[in-house]
């Protein structure tokens, strides 16, 4: 055994209680005609080389560029004491707190996760927690068709596109349709949801909106008229869904400022490294009156048959175990560590030290936006940005792969991530946070101002060679 | 409400105080950082975060954490969770720096290292199972299904078959597979359990039709019985032009000796998180990827990780492959948890994964064979179980008063994290036990012991085990007032209430 206790002789005692001679009769219940052959796998490696086949793996990744990349996935400073905490056995190695009276850990960690969100998004009821952004944003669509027993939602662009591409697999399955508000090309609100669009799609009397969804920063990181959008989908009785990055909520409105009846969005900036893609944290949280509504789990305060205060799981009767084919969602198996990191993230921070990492960000995006504007590369749109926005870069896929090449993550390509968007053809998406230094923004500025001014092609050589 | 005992602590908001706030943990924002943003985009009133000096913080985890019972605490014999041994060189291998630091929008070419690991995860887990292919995608058994049900929909789409519009489930099956299909579209179909606990072929071939789209089976069950009728049922489902879905949350009973699709299942998703060794995390995260046989390849979600012929390795390209269900979620998923899942193949290989499987269904034949002999429980199905077994309450309640909950209650007194109760639903005052590959003989025959010991105690002190447990840091929880007045977030307290509570 690998990692099982079990000696030879443990096993034969087992045996001999059971009266049989091998393990092999415990599994004469399978039909012959459908027993296994032979699995073929690497054999069994020791914990030694498995460490060292290990690294060789992670060192295969490039972790160590100037990276500008973001949409939705942003790397900060992680206070060790995140994983620190994360690292206590007696939370990472339970389970879901069935058993309330040996689970108070987890419970209490989990409500006062709900409280830190509620603070942030100004939300009272806060779900805890789902798979992350993408599917908590597909879940605060079926709620909307379902608290307003509507079939269609209008989903901004703006929205993140694996949002919009979860959101179309989940409709699909649900027999519910959905269109998209298209984002205005040009002039000063070039980039942000197109309000008359927004409007002639929501006064379709033929077609009835559930809810609107618009993200804040959007997509391309411009702030969005969040409260004009509330006001036309509430106008039209549909519900209003913000997509929030939750860093940012130290500093812009929150949801509840303009009215937004459910905030969604990808909690990963919150002390969860990036990790190619999870696992991250889907935030979910809404008004008071959609509690029964909401999918996934609720902890709440209580008290013990001695008036200590305590906390159980509860409004179980959304869930997939009680309600079966009428629950609210099919969720078991949530992202709770993830919810844990998380709060430890907030609480180590504080409300000021939150608020300096959203500022920062938003000083050191000024301060690249001015230095690639400086090298040729000025930004594509011109409305207000925290810390992302997008520059424009004629020939952006192929500048984007030659700075690859001298050790520069130079953000995103959106004809990559919009394929289809004429606009945004030539724009890379770029963000700053706290982590990023004065040496990577000039590093950045000076090999774009070489590619923009000279040399096509693909300098030969790996990636990163001559650089940091 | 006090907040007195041992480790119990007040929340993060009450240990809040101004100016108290953790460290100076980044350099100072010029003061005009924000000016540039329009005055009504930003937060008016700032956010009411607590504001805690790190050592206080720190205590205040710790503590909390110690009122948890985790399978690093102790024996946690939660049936259908496999709550077996997190290997510690999972939580290290995650942490990697490459792995970890690595941004999901990356260049391929900066990420062959997790790429590559992603593939042979993909071709480790279809050849445990006999798939003909994997996707790595969903967060959770859960996501799992519901891919699943979306392949098995998009394939019948695909052959212009529209009529398929249920899905058939027997009784005894977890609540994530009806939910699963009502969010995939279709009707579930319930299909009551043959007294042997086992499918009712009959019941099946009653109820398949044109109309039935798939069958959803676990196996093992959830009863923790192995499907004696699987080659007749899958014979029959496929004779009905529907597709077979296995629930594989308890694929530790079968690893080598049974791989679904090699025995004509279409689809299956695996729960890495009980199966192979990933920790459950309070609840989460885990993994569900989903094996298919060939016919459903061309509809897995994107994207896909690809082998180009020189070696290297890519993420499919958006729209690369147009009959996709599409996304289920962002990125390729879980990757976190994958790295640990691999690990853990990787440490074991062929013999120690077969190894595993024997040693969890000795270990749950003998705990079950030490209750049969005592007579105190019911085990309500005959013969070798699985991975995990039921044992039932039933005659103790009636002779004493005594319910499962009770008993489950009074375990924890006496230092055992209690079974899964009263699933699944098809058995009166059950538990679902699951004592895993990873306990000694020593701990189970400890946890028999315990069992039986609270047996007579029913009879003799009845209101010793009604009213447990005694010695957790909590005694039972007013759970109606928690739903009726839910109280879900702090509030701090208005000046008022301070002063009357004063
Ligand atoms: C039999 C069975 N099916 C499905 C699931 C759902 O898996 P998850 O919790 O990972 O979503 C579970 C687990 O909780 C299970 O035990």
């Amino acid at each position: 055994m690998v990692y099982g206790p079990h000696t030879p002789d443990d096993r034969s005692r087992m045996l001999a209680a059971l009266g049989i001679g091998s393990v092999d009769e415990l599994f004469e219940v399978i039909p012959t005609s459908v027993r296994a052959r032979p699995m073929h796998l690497p054999p069994g490696l020791t914990e030694l080389d498995l460490m060292a086949r290990l690294r060789t793996l992670a060192g295969h990744n490039r972790v160590d560029l100037a990276s500008f990349l973001g949409a939705g996935v942003y790397r900060h400073h992680l206070p060790p004491v995140v994983d620190q905490i994360l690292l206590r056995g007696e939370y990472y190695t339970a389970y879901t707190p069935y058993q309330p009276e040996i689970s108070q850990g987890t419970l209490q960690t989990i409500y006062e996760y709900q409280s830190l969100l509620a603070e942030l998004t100004g939300l009272d009821v806060v779900s805890a927690s789902h798979y992350d952004g993408a599917t908590a944003t597909a879940e605060a669509a079926l709620m909307t068709c379902r608290a307003t027993r509507r079939e269609r939602v209008l989903v901004s662009r703006g929205v993140h596109p694996q949002s919009r591409q979860t959101l179309e697999t989940y409709f699909a399955g649900a027999n519910l349709t959905f269109d998209e508000v298209p984002l205005i090309a040009d002039g000063p609100a070039a980039g942000t949801t197109d309000l008359a669009a927004l409007g002639r799609l929501l006064a379709d009397p033929e077609r009835p909106i559930g809810g609107v969804i618009a993200a804040q920063p959007n997509l391309l990181g411009l702030l969005e008229p969040m409260a004009e959008i509330g006001r036309l989908a509430h106008a039209a009785g549909a519900l209003f869904v913000a997509v929030v990055e939750p860093v940012s909520l130290a500093v812009l409105a929150p949801p509840s400022a303009y009215e937004a009846d459910i905030a969604a969005g990808e909690g990963q900036p919150l002390g969860i490294p990036p990790q190619y893609g999870g696992p991250y944290l889907g935030i979910l949280a809404c008004r008071d009156s959609l509690i029964r509504q909401i999918p996934g789990r609720l902890i709440g305060m209580t008290s013990d048959a001695d008036g200590r205060r305590a906390y159980v799981m509860t409004m179980r009767a959304r869930e997939q175990d009680i309600r079966r084919e009428k629950a609210a969602s099919n969720i078991c198996t949530n992202q709770a560590l993830c919810a844990l990191a998380a709060a430890v993230y907030v609480a180590a921070l504080g409300p000021g030290g939150l608020r300096d990492v959203a500022a920062t960000g938003a000083a050191r995006a000024a301060e690249l936006a001015a230095a690639l504007d400086d090298a040729g590369a000025p930004r594509l749109h011109t409305g207000p940005y925290l810390n992302e926005f997008a520059i424009r870069v004629p020939d952006a896929v192929a500048v984007h792969r030659r700075l690859l090449h001298r050790g520069i993550l130079a953000g995103i390509p959106l004809a990559e991530l919009e394929p289809g968007d004429a606009s945004l053809a030539e724009g890379l998406l770029v963000c700053a946070t706290e982590s990023t230094t004065a040496e990577e923004i000039e590093l950045f500025a000076w090999a774009l101002r070489d590619e923009l001014g000279s040399r096509p092609g693909v300098p030969a050589g790996s990636i990163g060679e001559g650089s940091r | 409400m006090s907040v007195t005992g041992p480790k119990l602590q007040p929340t993060l908001f009450e240990l809040s105080g101004p100016g108290r706030a953790a460290g100076r943990r980044i350099p100072a924002p010029p003061a005009d950082a924000l000016d540039r943003l329009p005055s009504d985009s930003r937060r008016a009133v700032p956010a009411a975060l607590p504001e805690v000096d790190e050592q206080s913080l720190v205590r205040h985890y710790v503590n909390l954490s110690q009122l948890n019972w985790g399978v690093d605490t102790g024996f946690y014999p939660l049936g259908s969770c496999t709550m077996k041994y997190n290997p510690k060189v999972n939580e290290w291998a995650a942490r990697l720096p490459g792995f970890a630091g690595l941004h999901p929008l990356a260049p391929d070419e900066t990420a062959q290292g997790t790429l590559e690991l992603l593939w042979e995860l993909e071709r480790d887990l279809a050849e445990i199972s006999g798939m003909d292919a994997v996707t790595l995608q969903p967060a959770a058994g859960a996501q799992g299904e519901l891919t699943g049900i979306l392949l098995v929909r998009a394939y019948h789409r695909a052959r212009g078959d529209l009529e398929r519009t249920e899905v058939l489930i027997p009784d005894s099956a977890h609540g994530t597979n009806p939910a699963t299909a009502s969010m995939a579209g279709f009707r579930t179909v319930n299909i009551a359990s043959a007294p042997d606990g086992g499918v009712d072929l009959e019941a099946f071939r009653a109820a398949l039709g044109p109309r039935t789209a798939a069958i959803m089976i676990t196996n093992p069950s959830t009863l923790g019985l192995f499907e004696r009728h699987i080659v007749e049922l899958l014979e029959m489902v496929h004779a009905a032009g529907a597709l077979a879905y296995m629930d594989g949350a308890n694929l530790n009973a079968i690893l080598g000796r049974f791989r679904p699709g090699e025995a004509g299942f279409d689809v299956m998703h695996f729960n890495v998180h009980k199966t192979f060794a990933t920790p459950h995390g309070g609840g989460g995260p885990g993994a569900g990827p989903v094996g298919v046989l060939a016919p459903l390849i061309p509809f897995l979600p994107a994207p896909r990780v690809l082998r180009e012929p020189d070696g290297t390795f890519r993420l499919e390209r958006p729209g690369e492959r147009p009959a996709s269900i599409g996304r289920m979620r962002g990125h390729v998923g879980n990757v976190g948890i994958l790295v640990r899942a691999w690990a853990y193949i990787r440490a074991h290989g062929a013999d120690g994964l077969r190894e595993v499987s024997d040693d969890a269904v000795l270990a749950a034949n003998y705990l079950r064979g030490r209750l049969e002999a005592d007579g105190a429980w019911e085990i309500p199905f005959a013969g070798p179980c699985a991975h995990e077994f039921i044992a039932s309450g039933t005659a103790l309640k009636r002779a004493t008063g005594v319910r499962t909950l009770d008993v489950a209650k009074r375990l924890i007194d006496k230092g055992y994290h209690p079974p899964t109760i009263y699933f699944p639903h098809t058995v009166d005052e059950a538990m679902l036990i699951e004592p895993t590959e990873t306990e000694r003989l020593e701990t189970l025959d400890a946890f028999a012991d315990a069992l039986l010991e609270i047996a007579r105690e029913a009879h003799e002190t009845p209101e010793l085990v009604t009213s447990a447990p005694h010695s957790a840091p909590v005694r039972r929880l007013d759970e109606a007032t928690a739903a009726r007045q839910p109280n879900l977030r702090w509030r701090a307290a208005t000046p008022a209430e301070r002063s009357s509570a004063g």
